[in-house]
């Protein structure tokens, strides 16, 4: 990959932040609808159904019906519930979520055509906000999504919500150490919180990923990843059999609809941060081009989490917490005393 | 999917595997000693073998099993016993009903009526012939108590109706006469047995 000097881009002005952060909205947010197909139809054929098959070819089409079904529902708010809180509460999911996405790059570095009207050359940068402390800021919005859970349930006056809200702050409370401590040990590597220092730390081909030098950082953060997102094996906030829905109990139609596009954007966030931090970023690997290998990385990790859910049980939130601090939090330490002593000799 | 599936009645224990489980740890070092084991065997991804294997025989070697039912229907059993047909003489085409009332007589949830009356040539032809879906239960002793194989069970079994009565008639239960050639003995409840004709013996005209 060549080195491109900083200097010779264009100059990033706001009217190409706004576009860029519009593109992420609207492309991250059909994803997200997109990742629902996907997760129903990868896990009915891991339990060798069809999925859904009747919207459109293949049920392609899905995603519209559901958009539909999900638009025109009607919106109900509880009769006791604090309402204010109830209905910014999936706001703050959905936006924090979008808001973890400024700092990660999404896509390349692209100028519009001067032959455009209004915004002809104006340059789009890949990262909607390039700040330094990227890693930190993206954590740091993830965690401030799990408000909306939090607010939700206790705004919702429904016994099944108090719970998924205690849940809520339980997992936080669980995994939130682990993520800062098992991610501590790479930057300390890196020495930066850019995501594009940790990008070009692992030029060196496919020897050269974080995850062959720090594997045990590697599969902390993919545990605290997936606590992160509520995915399967720590999926207690909404988990059916047990809380009903939890937080998300009292909501229906576009609201419920946002909890939803904030989870699937926080596993795409995840699974970006795992391509890029452990798995060798968006550099090129042999003859595949680094776009390309990088979507595929991103893919594989977003794979792994419908996978997971397919495989494993869940567990209780007492052994989620056993987990993470006796099991997690001191094994993170101790990589990152130990990357430390290497680091020094 | 094939018959054999359904006609296997002994099904389930035979592939059990007992799992031999080792006894609860009671010391804090045993505890931390099967956390160790735990975390090192591997099993977690075992699961993950198995969804994956699933996956690739669901998608490449074509053991899904869905069956996209009103598209597609699982084979039924011969011995099904759904709505009722009424059969030909495979020879004249005639109905093979000679109205002699025993079906009408044995069932049990009181379904079946039927009313007779003889015809120009003094045989007994059947007038009225209905059968009250809302009451049956499908028992099969109809089919069994007939003496000429003429009420059978079908495999017409989707018999969803907006009504709690429903009714059919005999004309609609009967085999259509171009269809005649399609017609299949009943395999199930009352038909003959399949070494019938071995058991079969002259009749003593001797004495």
């Amino acid at each position: 990959m060549e080195i491109v000097n900083v200097a010779v881009l264009p100059e990033v002005t706001s009217a190409g932040v706004i576009i860029k952060a519009i593109i992420i909205l609207a492309i991250i947010s059909a994803i997200a609808g997109f990742g629902t197909y996907l997760e129903r139809k990868i896990l009915a054929f891991m339990q060798r159904r069809l999925g859904p098959m009747h919207v459109g070819p293949y049920g392609l089409l899905q995603i519209a019906a559901d958009g539909i079904k999900l638009f025109t529902k009607e919106d109900i708010v509880p009769q006791n519930a604090n309402k204010l809180i109830f209905k910014v509460a999936p706001a703050i999911t959905a936006a924090t979520a979008f808001i973890a996405l400024a700092a990660v790059p999404v896509f390349p570095d692209f100028t519009i055509p001067e032959w455009i009207p209004l915004l002809g050359g104006t340059f789009v940068p890949s990262i909607a906000a390039d700040i330094n402390i990227g890693v930190l800021f993206i954590l740091g919005m993830m965690a401030a999504g799990l408000y909306g859970p939090l607010l939700a349930g206790m705004a919702q006056a429904n016994k099944w919500g108090i719970i998924g809200s205690a849940r809520t702050a339980i997992q936080f409370l669980s995994y939130e150490v682990v993520t800062g401590l098992s991610i501590l040990a790479p930057i300390m590597l890196v020495g930066s919180l850019s995501l594009v220092e940790f990008n070009n730390y692992q030029q060196g081909g496919f020897s050269s990923w974080m995850m062959w030098q720090q594997p045990v950082a590697f599969v902390l953060f993919l545990i605290a990843g997936f606590a992160e997102t509520n995915r399967t094996p720590f999926d207690l906030l909404e988990h059916e059999a047990e809380v009903v829905s939890g937080y998300a109990t009292e909501y229906s139609g576009m609201r419920w609809g946002m909890f939803f596009i904030g989870e699937y954007a926080n596993m795409i966030t995840v699974s970006v941060l795992a391509a890029v931090i452990f798995m060798g970023g968006y550099n090129d690997l042999g003859f595949i081009a680094g776009w390309l290998i990088v979507v595929l990385k991103i893919a594989f990790v977003f794979f792994l989490m419908l996978w997971v859910r397919a495989s494993w049980p869940h567990i209780r939130p007492d052994q989620l917490m056993w987990l993470c601090w006796k099991v997690l939090m001191p094994v993170a330490v101790v990589n990152v005393v130990i990357t430390g002593f290497v680091m020094m000799v | 999917m094939s018959l054999e599936q359904f006609k296997n009645r002994n099904v389930g224990s035979q592939t059990y595997k007992m799992i031999e489980s080792e006894p609860t740890p009671e010391s804090g070092m045993g505890r931390f000693g099967q956390v160790v084991k735990r975390t090192f065997k591997g099993e977690l991804f075992v699961g993950l073998y198995v969804t994956m294997r699933e996956m690739i025989n669901a998608l490449f070697i074509g053991e899904m099993h869905t069956v996209k039912y009103p598209l597609e229907k699982l084979p039924i059993s011969p011995r099904y016993r759904a709505i009722h047909d009424m059969l030909r003489l495979l020879e004249s085409g005639h109905y093979r009903c000679i109205g002699c009332g025993l079906c009408e007589k044995i069932c049990i949830s009181d379904c079946i009526k039927m009313d007779t009356r003889y015809d120009e040539n003094q045989r007994k032809e059947v007038s009225e012939y209905t059968i009250n879906f809302g009451r049956c239960i499908f028992c099969g002793y109809c089919a069994e108590v007939c003496p000429e194989l003429a009420i059978v069970h079908g495999g017409r079994y989707e018999n969803a109706s907006e009504q709690r009565a429903g009714f059919s008639l005999f004309e609609d239960m009967l085999t259509p006469i171009d269809a005649l050639k399609d017609q299949k003995e009943f395999d199930g409840f009352g038909a003959v047995t399949p070494n019938a004709d071995n058991a079969i013996k002259k009749t003593p005209l001797a004495y």
